[in-house]
């Protein structure tokens, strides 16, 4: 059966993430950081930033939020029970610190079809209170055929 | 932070082992509550061996090894991944990977991560900014 690709270009509303510092803490210690700019704010100052500092895959915490709509969206009609998350890339601008408020848009960049499997390509653009870009995530969901 | 100097060839390299628990850390701190990552007897009913690591969190093992290796989180500029099979708990993962290039104060870096036999993450791509 053809996939529908109706719903390719379709935007989410905007979804607004304030970075805590016990948060950061929380998310360093369960993916193993150790580097105290992640966990101390003494060591963190002393580096010339503000608060501590999210681990660059700390993304998954404010854009994670963001995508669900578009997961769950009808219109883009995900299978849940066959999805596989196939491939991720995230491209990084200035680092993000507990105090920052990031907002997140989801796109649905590319709905397709190859070898019997649906792949559903999200992007999300997360910017923070100074309109800088600090991630894109590519998010590549595939659902196996029957 | 000041950037590191690196060159091609120069190794990326990180090896650890998920403990029991660990998902359901990872669920609690990253908000992804699928039950196939913290529920046993769901995992199963599913038909996986049992409950399974997130990919993200075996992605987030890939960073850790090149921010290691760059001197810090500004240094990881991008990173793309594919997920390949399932991680399991309780098994060592190694994370291995070398600079491809270095050119205009970007290395290039090819890396994968391994269990157990399996390479359960492949074609990982990372920059990383150097001095």
């Amino acid at each position: 059966m053809p996939v529908n690709t109706d719903a390719i270009g379709k935007t989410y509303p905007v979804t607004t993430y304030a970075v805590g510092r016990e948060k950061v803490r929380e998310y360093a210690h369960a993916v193993g950081e150790t580097n105290p700019l992640y966990l101390n704010v003494e060591a963190a100052r002393e580096a010339g930033y503000a608060d501590v500092v999210a681990p660059p895959m700390f993304v998954v915490v404010y854009a994670g939020r963001a995508i669900t709509p578009a997961l769950f969206d009808p219109e883009v009609g995900i299978e849940f029970a066959r999805m596989l998350h196939g491939g991720q890339e995230f491209i990084w601008g200035p680092v993000v610190v507990a105090g920052d408020e990031i907002e997140t848009t989801t796109t649905v960049k590319d709905i397709s079809q190859r070898g019997g499997m649906n792949f559903f390509v999200f992007e999300t653009d997360s910017r923070n209170q100074r309109g800088e870009t600090v991630c894109t995530g590519i998010w590549t969901n595939i659902v196996r055929g029957e | 932070m000041d950037p590191v100097k690196l060159e091609p060839g120069d190794p990326v390299h990180l090896e650890v082992t998920p403990d029991r628990f660990v998902t359901v850390r990872y669920a609690g701190a990253s908000g992804d509550f699928n039950p196939i990552h913290i529920d046993e007897e769901f995992a199963t009913s599913v038909g996986l061996p049992g409950r399974i690591l997130h990919g993200l969190w075996t992605m987030a093992q890939v960073a850790r090894a090149h921010t290691d290796a760059g001197g810090g989180p500004e240094s990881l500029k991008r990173l793309s991944v594919q997920f390949r099979g399932m991680g399991r708990m309780e098994e060592p993962i190694v994370v291995s990977g070398s600079v491809r290039s270095v050119e205009d104060g970007v290395a290039v870096v090819d890396s994968q991560a391994e269990q157990s036999g399996h390479r359960i993450i492949r074609n990982a791509v990372a920059e990383i900014s150097v001095d």
